[in-house]
Order: C-alpha cells, then structure tokens, then sequence
C-alpha cells in the first residue's frame, strides 16, 4: 500500500492526476487527508513539471510503407504516432492495472458478461467534434466487423453485442472475461470520430498532439491539442518522432544530442552507451519473449519425452547473458512473466544435460533435429541457436542448424516448419496470451498445442472473479503449458530505452512496450 | 543528316526501348517474387480472414498481362497508382523522395566530380612522383573501405565528437538552403570519398593514354608547358571515357546509396524502395524500378551522346 500511495503522490505531483483525485484515492487507501496532503507537498517538490519545448524521438520500426489507420498499426513507430493524436477508453497502469483515460469509470456485471464504460464528458476531437459514445461504438465496429483487417481483431471476436446511449457504451460478451478492461487498452482501440469509418487514415483523435507533418518512414511532427482535456499529459509544445532504424544511427543521433530519447538501445551495445555522460540508458522488463518452438503434432516432436528432453538441453542463464546482455530475464517455458498481473512463481526449470539424456532415452529418439532460424525472428537467433545446439551436443542430442532468409520467414517457416526459432511480444494479460496461442483452436497456435484441461482451465479462468482462484488457476495452466507443451522458452526480453540530457519525469512501466508503453514523450518533459 | 545527328538519334531510340524492355523485366520480376503481399502487411500479426479480406481488397487476383498494361499505360501519364501499404499516391511520395535523392546526388557530383578531374590531372602532371602516389594511396583506400563504416567513423568524429554537423540528415521543406546543406554535410563527404577513386583513375588513365600519341610529343616540342598540354591536347581527346565513369558514377549517387541513407536517415529513393520491398509492396517497387532503370538509361545515353559529339570525325564529317 505504501508503494502504491508513494507513486499515487508521484503521480499527483507531476500533475498526472488532480490533486481532489489524489486525495480520494489516498482516503480510500485509510489515510488521512493531512498524511496524504503532507506526501503531496513533499512529492510537488521533487517534481516540478515544466511545460513547452520540443521533444525529439529517435524511434526504430517504421518504413515509408506505414498507414497513420490504427487498426493497421504493427510497429513502434504506428504504436508511437497513435499514442500522440489518438486515445483508448483505458490506459496500462504500473500499479493499478489500468488507468481511465476516455472512460471516465467502468463496472462489470457480477458474471464479468457485462461491462458499462461511462465517457468522459467535454473531450472534443482535433476536428472540433464532441466525443460521444457512439464514435466509440463506431470505432469497436470498425475494428470487429467481418471485413476488419484490424489489428484488434482478435480482441473484438469474443463480443457478442455492443450499444451506446446517454453517454454510457455497453459491451456484452459471449463468455465472461474478467479481463476485458485491460485488453481495451490497446493502441489499435484509439478512439476516432464516426469510427474513422469515412477516412481511417485521418489521423483526427482526442489525443494531446495534432499531426502537423507526416511523413512515413521519415518523420511525424505534433504540436499540442489546445483544447485537450488533461492537462496532466503532453507537457511539450511539440512532439518530433524521426525514424532511425539503423541502431548505430539512432545511438549517435542521442548523443551528439539530436533527439531525446530513443527506444530500443542494442542491448549488445547499452553498457557501453551508458558510460556515455549525456545518457541514461533504462530498461523495463516486459512480456516480449525470445522462444523456441515445436509442433506438438508433428514427428519426432509429438514424443512428449523428447520435448522434455529439450527443455532440459538448454541453458536459459547463458542466453539471457550471451544473447541479451543481461538485459532481461530467464524464461520458464511459459509464455507468462514476472509482468504480467496474477504472476506467481514456479519452480525453475534449469539446464541438466543428465535429465535431458534420460528422455531422451526414454524417448527412443537417435536422429538428428533440425532447427530453423533466422536473424529476424529475433535478435541473435542464429547465436542463441548455437548455443543450444552446444548445450544439447553435452546431453548427447544432435542438432543442425538451417539458417532460413528473413525474407518470408513470417510466413514460409513460422507455424509451417516444425521446429524453429520465434519471438512474440507479449499481451498485457494471461488470458489473452494464452488464447492467442495455447486454445486448441487458437489462429496462431504456432506449437500445435491441443490440451483439453489447458482449454478447460481457460475458459473457466475468465469467468472468475476471485482473484486468489484466477492466480492459481493460471499458475497451473503455466505448469501445464511447461510440461506437455512444444514451447521452450529461454528468455524475456527487457525494453531498453535511451534518454538523453535534461529529459525529466522518467517512470518505471511494468508492461507494455518501448518507452514506457509509448507514453514518455507524453508524460516526461524536458527541463 | 549528319553522321553525329543521326547516331544520337539511333542512340535515344535504342534507350527508350531499353527503357520498355526494362518495365516488362521489372514487372515480370515484381509478379515472381516469392511470398505474398497481405502477409507481408500484417505480418505476424495476421489472421486467415484478415489475410483474405486484404487479398480481396488489393485486386492481386487480375490476370497479369491486362495489369502490365494498365501500369504501363498510367505511368506514361505520369500516374504511377497508389501503394498497397499505406494508401498514399506513389507520385506523391515519390516526387520528395526522388527531388531529396537528386539534391543529395546534385551536391556530392558538385564536389567529387571536378575534385576527381582535378586530382587525376594533378597525378598526371606529377606521375610516378610523389603527389600521384599520394592521391592513388588515399583515394583507393577510401573507395576500398565500405561506405557504411567511413559513414560511422565520420559520424563519431564529427557529429558526436566535434559536434560541427548533425549525424542525422533530415531534411525537409521549412528548413533555409544553409540549414538543409549543413544537414547533408556529412552523407556528402562521404559519398565524395567513395566515388573519387574511381572517376579520379579513369582521367589519370585516359590521359596518360593520350599523352603517348605522337601528336603531343609535338606539342611539348612547340615548347607548351605540361599543363597547357594535358588542357589543350590531352584532356579533349580523352574525355570521352571520362564521362563515361562520370556517369556511371552520377547514377550510382542516385540509384545506388541506400546503405548511406539508411545510416544518415535520409529520406531518399533507396530506402523508401527497400521499406516497400521488405512489404511486397509491388506498384511501389516496380514505379521505383522504371525510375532508376531511367536514370541509368539516361545518364549512360548522355555519355553515349557526350562521346559521340567529342569525335571531331563524326562532327565533321568529309
């Protein structure tokens, strides 16, 4: 609790929240309005917001291909550029959970079937129109249809009617989810007039910079919405995003000084650019993983012991040092992490080349296995996958490497070949993990993982309110998932930022992407 | 007609059909290619619906011949689509991106070519001494050692180091003609360094060439010094390969510089084709094709036409 009021007051005083809210939320945390207004004072201090300027983003993952259409959106910069004119209903939270943003409060119904969002009142989009709950009834259509090429889409599938009325927008789902708030987050969701229906692409939301330049691949300019509704974000005057894919470039160009900030520091390179005296280099853990994966269905990986086998044949410490740098953490075989909310430990599996030799004995298996890779199914792939082979060799397993173009990976090897290297970038909750690529009948179920209990579980998981349950019964699809299924997962990936002098207002983000969640150039101002 | 007239109108003829020879290439290259646009654009991301809804949407299910057709015939009209991607009219796109490439390409040629005119005359004057010596020595090494790491050492040394230039080159229109060049300074510099070499042999080369003909022992025996020499005698007799390698290498500024783009972040032609490759973006791809398969076309028959008009026997013919 006090950790949780600590960063409340932080909060507060960085002007990211009004100071009649701060002290609500403190009163409903049992303390009294002189202890919190006391905290409040002593965190104004600390902080000291200062307002205009131009925040210069060196940002890695955007081409001349790019749509400004949010349901398109698939890298950092689309996620980037969303953030800064357009908003969802809800924000990712680091304590909370999540945070409202143009739902003013929700409330579900005691099955979590039903949820009512209630909009903020007075927010005006960029084009002068009133935001009502029917452009958000609009937006989630557009998103949801059968035509949707949305990015979302999968999110949209498991609603079974929508409506909007009286300021008040009601979403019925098929099955309960307990979930749904944080899956409404999502950048995709951002809020557009009608539902961007007549121009997708417009770029018109409710959000605290207006686009005054774009250019994709190159170059987006946003100067500050005068009309936004809250102040406690957009402390810049202008917002410059410029796209530097080339890592060496992006790194030079923060510290010769020509942006502020930059996300994704190679993570090979982040201790040495730290040393640098202009820069700190920050890093978040997040959901992404680097995995390997079989097809559960497919010979010789339909053989439960050689998956063990496998599991035990690598060295999940050494990847995390070679391929990561240090920056990140160890994997489990779980596509769950500390991030994720409802996260309890389990035991470690480690790498035991005496445990990997008796499956593989018991398995009968004396071929050789081949592994797919290549360098853009995640950084380092082809390295992290010599390692494996090395320590598999140790527990007598064979291994050949195939290094397979980058050029269509995504689509002639991931979830065609039955063995290969791959990398997925998380989701802010279990549920939606876990659906996205555990169910038997998930689209991308890229390990051919069919479990009956597993499915069960799931189900039975979104539908539960209590918490405590919730936990364990995530736990034990965790176990399940480790034990039966075709994912060996090594690795969590941290997010690895750079900011550059006089850049203030640095916050942790639990989940999320790059640059905290793509808000810092939001949230954090230059001094 | 003259002999010249009618070899330069030999010569653009054969380019244009070059040029229409080179769009069936392009866009029979473009229709093989492996892999498949609406994967490429949503990626990891994407599901079999979704994949079929933007197949659908796309139109690639027309028959190719009555598409190649249909492109060729827009583009003559100057209307070459719209990206698959994003939306966005090629032609527009196309039209900053091509006009930052040549304002790139314009300033590095301003610099490099009459530098590498002038060190190859310099190492005639002074061959086999040491000044000939020096500027072979520096100017192979420089072509000899990749663009992208002469890129990154000028970057550390200058932009972060110095801090004279900036290591990003971003230009655009608000930007004063002083601002854009200080912006440029350094993809320049290198881009000089690279193509000096070779423009800057092929005079030293052509020349020397020259200078063993009887006719300028002559002229050093009517008491011209070397200079006058290699500029009256030798210099206009050799310069039809010299502008050969000169254009050669001026298409190479424009067609050529991706890897210089990608690490200054210029917004040119070259990276603007890879974004669009790497997403099966096809009418992209094959507009950015017909565009450099014209600038080489017509960079070459400028040469092509420079030697012809150079040949005092085709000029004057008997």
């Amino acid at each position: 609790m006090k950790d949780q009021l600590q960063y409340l007051a932080t909060r507060a005083a960085a002007g990211l929240m009004g100071r009649r809210e701060f002290l609500g939320r403190a009163a409903a945390l049992g303390v009294t309005a002189a202890t919190a207004n006391m905290l409040l004072s002593g965190a104004v201090k600390a902080a000291g917001v200062k307002k205009g300027g131009t925040i210069k983003v060196g940002i890695q993952g955007g081409g001349a291909s790019d749509s400004l259409d949010p349901a398109l959106g698939a890298n950092a910069t689309a996620s980037q550029v969303t953030r800064l004119w357009g908003e969802p209903l809800l924000e990712l939270d680091p304590v909370s959970g999540v945070w409202p943003r143009l739902a003013e409060s929700f409330e579900a119904s005691a099955d979590a079937r039903v949820w009512t969002f209630k909009i903020r009142e007075g927010v005006t989009f960029s084009n002068g129109k009133t935001l009502t709950a029917e452009d958000v009834l609009a937006t989630y259509e557009r998103h949801s249809g059968e035509e949707s090429k949305s990015g979302a889409l999968g999110i949209m599938r498991g609603i079974k009617s929508m409506h909007a009325g009286d300021g008040l927008f009601v979403i019925e789902l098929e099955t309960p989810n307990a979930d749904l708030p944080y899956l409404l987050s999502d950048y995709h969701l951002a809020i557009q007039p009608d539902g961007g229906k007549d121009d997708p692409a417009a770029g018109i939301g409710t959000g605290p910079y207006i686009l005054k330049s774009v250019e994709p691949g190159v170059r987006f300019v946003g100067e500050k919405n005068p009309n936004y509704w809250d102040d406690s974000v957009g402390h810049a005057e202008t917002v410059e995003l410029i796209v530097i894919n080339d890592d060496t470039a992006r790194v030079a160009a923060l510290q010769s000084g020509q942006v502020h900030m930059v996300n994704r520091v190679p993570p090979r390179t982040a201790k040495l650019v730290a040393r640098a005296p202009n820069v700190t280099v920050h890093s978040t853990s997040g959901s992404g993983h680097y995995v390997f994966i079989m097809h559960c269905d497919t010979a010789p990986f339909d053989n439960k012991d050689l998956r063990l086998a496998l599991k035990y044949a690598i060295n999940r410490e050494e990847m995390v040092e070679k391929i990561l740098s240090g920056y990140g953490s160890v994997g489990n075989d779980s596509p769950i992490g500390a991030s994720y909310p409802l996260y309890t430990e389990r035991e470690q599996r480690s790498y035991d080349p005496d445990k990997a030799a008796f499956h593989l004995k018991q398995s009968g298996f004396d071929g050789t296995i081949l592994l797919r890779t290549s360098d853009n199914s995640f950084p380092g792939a082809p390295d992290a996958s010599a390692l494996f082979q090395q320590s598999a060799a140790a527990a007598g397993l064979k291994m050949e490497i195939k290094r397979e173009p980058n050029d269509g990976y995504w689509s002639e090897v991931w979830n065609k070949q039955p063995f290969c290297t791959s990398y997925w970038g998380g989701r802010p909750v279990q549920d939606q993990m876990f659906s996205t690529a555990y169910l038997s009948t998930a689209d991308w179920n890229d390990t051919r993982f069919k479990n009956e209990q597993f499915d069960q579980l799931l189900l039975a998981a979104r539908g539960e309110l209590d918490t405590a349950k919730r936990t364990q019964m995530y736990a034990d699809m965790s176990d399940i998932v480790s034990e039966e299924g075709g994912l060996i997962c090594p690795m969590f990936n941290d997010f690895v930022d750079g900011y550059g002098e006089g850049v203030e207002g640095i916050v942790d983000a639990k989940q999320g992407f790059d640059l905290n969640n793509f808000y810092a150039p939001l949230k954090m101002w230059l001094a | 007609m003259g002999p010249a007239l009618k070899l330069v109108v030999q010569r653009v003829a054969l380019g244009l059909l070059l040029l229409l020879a080179c769009s069936v290439l392009i866009f029979t290259g473009t229709m093989i290619l492996p892999g498949d646009v609406a994967q490429s654009i949503l990626g990891q991301s994407a599901t079999p619906e979704a994949l079929a809804n933007l197949r659908e949407e796309l139109g690639v299910n027309d028959p190719p011949v009555q598409r190649y057709f249909e492109w060729l015939f827009n583009a003559l009209q100057g209307d070459l689509g719209t990206a698959l991607t994003n939306g966005r009219s090629i032609t527009e796109s196309i039209g900053s991106r091509l006009s930052n490439t040549l304002f790139l390409a314009f300033w590095a040629a301003i610099i490099s070519v009459p530098l590498a005119i002038f060190l190859g005359l310099l190492a005639v004057r002074y061959k086999d001494r040491w000044p000939d010596k020096l500027i072979s020595a520096v100017t192979l090494a420089s072509i000899s050692i990749p663009e992208f790491l002469i890129g990154y050492l000028l970057m550390y040394l200058v932009a972060v180091k110095l801090r004279w230039f900036p290591s990003v080159s971003m230009i655009n229109d608000s930007m004063t003609l002083g601002e854009k060049l200080s912006s440029i300074a350094i993809p320049v510099a290198v881009l000089t360094l690279v193509v000096l070499a070779h423009m800057m042999r092929m005079t030293r080369a052509a020349i020397l060439n020259v200078m063993q003909s009887a006719y300028i022992e002559t002229a050093e025996l009517k008491g011209l010094n070397m200079f006058q020499v290699i500029r009256r005698h030798a210099f206009p007799n050799a310069i039809a390969p010299i502008v050969n390698v000169v254009m050669l290498n001026l298409a190479y500024l424009v067609v050529g510089v991706v890897v210089i783009e990608v690490v200054f972040t210029y917004p040119g032609m070259g990276q603007y084709l890879v974004d669009h490759v790497s997403k099966r973006d096809v009418p992209v791809v094959q507009a950015c094709g017909l565009i450099f398969a014209a600038v080489y076309i017509g960079l070459n028959l400028i040469a092509d036409v420079v030697s012809i008009l150079s040949n005092p026997r085709l000029r004057h013919p008997k």
